[in-house]
């Protein structure tokens, strides 16, 4: 029974080959929108997961100077970044807070042997591994006796060690940081891109005390750009944000009614925003190419009332000799689901082909995923399911005797 | 279930079950076609229109029923009715005992398929479908195997005279061809009762008789019950019994043999429009 009707079904599908394809287009179209959408959507979704987690949790930033309305930070008087690592040392101090790190950056020139890398040199002090949740990959990281001592020691990240040492083990070599020279105690482990796009591993930690004194050619000895706070937990933030207005008001001795010299920004609550701003682009996505599969089953419908109409007489041959409603039905919803199956297989290696193709033309990230392609699969069976059923009752429904006098 | 051949009498001990328990108590005789105060009523715009008014007929097994009548006397619509394809209005349709009025869709479909061939003037056979695929689609309906299908349908294709074109389109052989595939796609699920509505009206007179010898064969030995409608006098009497209808009313009942007292055979075709405006009126 199947079998015959399945031969039926092609029978009639190959002799308006033309039709077929071009409804089965519909369906492909929507089918591969979704995959690809899809694909993007969730590549950005996991870029921003991935950088907010290499960025450490429950993060709170104090910068230097009070910030304006418009967004910027402005300096105390003569741009003198007004914290000092004393601030984070009390400011790790406070009950809430898991470590404060105090950083100061500076681009420089490094090189080792013959190779030269531009990189951005950051001084802070060994709480900043824990802060920003970063490990040593290799190597010892520096410690509070070398910030002492104000050392000469460096951390390198993942880019840097790539483009100055290739493959040779740079732990215990020895690089020159404008010109004076550094021990390299350790590599970073890879983190990726930031949120903002840098790739954060293009780095290298030395003690901030030694950035302060031997690096830094216009800050005042001792001061600080930014401390990188880590909260206990991420029901504390703002408890613990307050705790350190408090205490650097009481440290800056400023006023009651004045304004303050630092800034706390809360870098959790930005990272998250950034994600939900990239999941609501990938929904966006998703329902636009949703809607092209709407269209494609539209498309089905259309073509199969068509059918039904043109075939008129042909059902009423059928029922006259002992079909009944559901076998009609079955033969129309059997074109609808061969042709919005076939349609899926197409739209998912086109829909792969396309986000693979989008990945190696625009580098954008693409997460190509089974349950992404099985979602689909399975909305678009359902879509021709569907929107064959309404014509295949229309068809099921006709009295044989109104079939057979159609003209 | 049914159909074992013996003697060329297709013998059927198959009658589908559950709708018929009803009726047994009615049932008097063992007619194939029982219609009492048959009606049957068209809706137009211009209010309800009768065609058929009341119509009484009994058809028992083995007969061969030739139906004739003016043109829009109600020919095909009793056909249809009888059939299982339409509806009547009011009044009872036993077929083999059951009562049809009370069938639903399914249960109709059920009865065509297995208790009815049906023979159409323009012989209404698939396009796309080969000759083999169109005789052996009532077998798909009564889920019949592939084997078996295309056994049963060649045996049919050969029994007219057909088996060489069972590759062929319809569109490739003649319409009396054509005809013949259509009695063979009737009978191939082995029925109890033919019905032909003027299944030689697209025919020329030598193929005509081909065709009604061929339903004649049917009729004498296998046993099939036939009810045909026709406008020729020639091919009515072949039957053994000839049933006038006039405006929707039976006017005649009885042999095929008799003398043709009017004219029906040759002035039907021009008689459309008086007989329609005369039942009208009526
Ligand atoms: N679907 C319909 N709706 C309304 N009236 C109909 C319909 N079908 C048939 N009729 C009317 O019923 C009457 C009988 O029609 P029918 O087809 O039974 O005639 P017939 O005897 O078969 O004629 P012919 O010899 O020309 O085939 C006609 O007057 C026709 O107009
Ligand atoms: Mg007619």
């Amino acid at each position: 029974m199947i079998s015959a009707m399945l031969n039926e079904a092609w029978n009639s599908m190959w002799a308006n080959r033309l039709r077929t394809i071009l409804t089965m287009l519909g369906m492909v179209i929507g089918v591969s929108a979704v995959i690809v959408m899809q694909a993007v959507g969730q590549g950005a979704q996991q870029q921003v997961r991935e950088s907010i987690e290499s960025m450490g949790s429950n993060l709170l930033m104090v910068l230097s100077g009070s910030s304006t309305s418009g967004g910027g930070v402005r300096f105390g008087a003569g741009g003198i970044p007004t914290l000092t690592i004393g601030d984070a040392e009390s400011i790790g101090e406070l009950p809430l807070i898991a470590g404060a790190a105090p950083t100061v950056n500076e681009t420089a020139q490094v090189i080792y042997g013959a190779r030269n890398w531009s990189t951005q040199i950051t001084g802070t002090a060994p709480s900043y591994f824990t802060v920003r949740n970063w490990d040593i990959a290799e190597g010892a990281p520096f410690t509070d006796s070398d910030l002492r001592s104000v050392t000469r020691v460096s951390i390198l990240g993942k880019t840097v060690v790539d483009n100055l040492f290739g493959d040779e083990n740079p732990v215990g070599k020895t690089i020159r940081i404008k010109n004076s020279p550094y021990i390299v105690l350790g590599v970073l482990s890879a983190k990726g891109q930031s949120l903002m796009g840098r790739d954060q591993d293009d780095v290298i930690l030395i003690p901030i005390t030694t950035a302060q004194r031997k690096l830094a050619s216009s800050q005042v000895v001792g001061s600080v750009r930014f401390i990188m706070v880590q909260v206990r937990s991420a029901e504390v933030m703002s408890k613990a944000e307050q705790s350190i207005v408090d205490l650097l008001r009481q440290r800056h001795r400023i006023r009651e009614g004045a304004n303050n010299d630092f800034t706390v920004s809360n870098l959790t609550a930005m990272a998250n925003t950034a994600a939900e701003t990239t999941a609501v682009m990938s929904l966006m996505l998703g329902i636009i190419a949703s809607i092209s599969l709407l269209v494609g089953g539209i498309g089905i419908m259309n073509i199969m009332l068509v059918s039904v109409t043109e075939r008129t007489r042909e059902i009423g041959i059928r029922m006259a000799i002992g079909a009944r409603g559901r076998d009609i039905m079955l033969q129309f919803l059997l074109e609808a689901i061969i042709i919005s199956i076939f349609g899926c297989l197409i739209g998912v290696i086109l829909g792969i082909g396309g986000a693979l193709a989008a990945n190696g033309v625009t580098g954008i990230r693409v997460e190509i995923t089974l349950s992404s392609i099985l979602l689909a699969f399975t909305v678009a069976a359902a879509v021709g399911v569907f929107f064959g059923w309404y014509p295949a009752r229309q068809a099921a429904r006709l009295r044989p005797i109104d079939a057979l006098r159609f003209q | 279930m049914k159909t074992h051949l013996q003697n060329g009498q297709v013998i059927d001990d198959s009658v589908p079950q559950g709708d018929n328990e009803a009726v047994a108590g009615k049932v008097v005789s063992g007619s194939v076609i029982h219609i009492q105060n048959l009606r049957k009523e068209y809706a137009s715009v211009a209010g309800v229109v009768p065609v058929l008014h009341g119509l009484n007929m009994e058809v028992m097994p083995g007969e061969f029923v030739a139906i004739m009548g003016a043109s829009g006397s109600g020919k095909s619509t009793l056909m249809n009715i009888l059939g299982c394809l339409d509806i009547a209005t009011s009044g009872s349709y036993f077929l083999k005992g059951r009562d049809v009025t009370a069938l639903d869709r399914d249960s109709l479909a059920h009865l065509r398929n297995d208790l009815i061939g049906f023979v159409f003037q323009g012989f209404n056979l698939l396009p796309r479908a080969s000759l083999l695929d169109n005789v052996a689609l009532p077998l798909v309906y009564s889920k019949v195997s592939r084997e078996e299908r295309v056994v049963r349908a060649s045996d049919m294709l050969s029994k007219v005279g057909l088996a060489k074109y069972r590759d062929s389109r319809p569109n490739q052989i003649s319409g009396g061809q054509q005809q013949r595939v259509a009695i063979a796609r009737a009978l191939v699920n082995r029925p109890k009762l033919l019905l032909a509505d003027e299944p030689t009206g697209n025919l020329d007179s030598h193929t005509s008789h081909e065709i009604m010898n061929l339903f004649k064969e049917l009729n004498e030995r296998d046993g099939i019950t036939i009810v045909l409608i026709t406008h020729e006098v020639e091919v009515a009497a072949y039957a053994h019994r000839l049933v006038r209808l006039a405006d929707g009313h039976i006017v005649y009942d009885g042999s095929s043999h008799i003398p043709q007292g009017d004219n029906e055979g040759t002035m039907s075709k021009n008689s459309t429009e008086s007989s329609a405006a005369a039942h009208s009126t009526s």
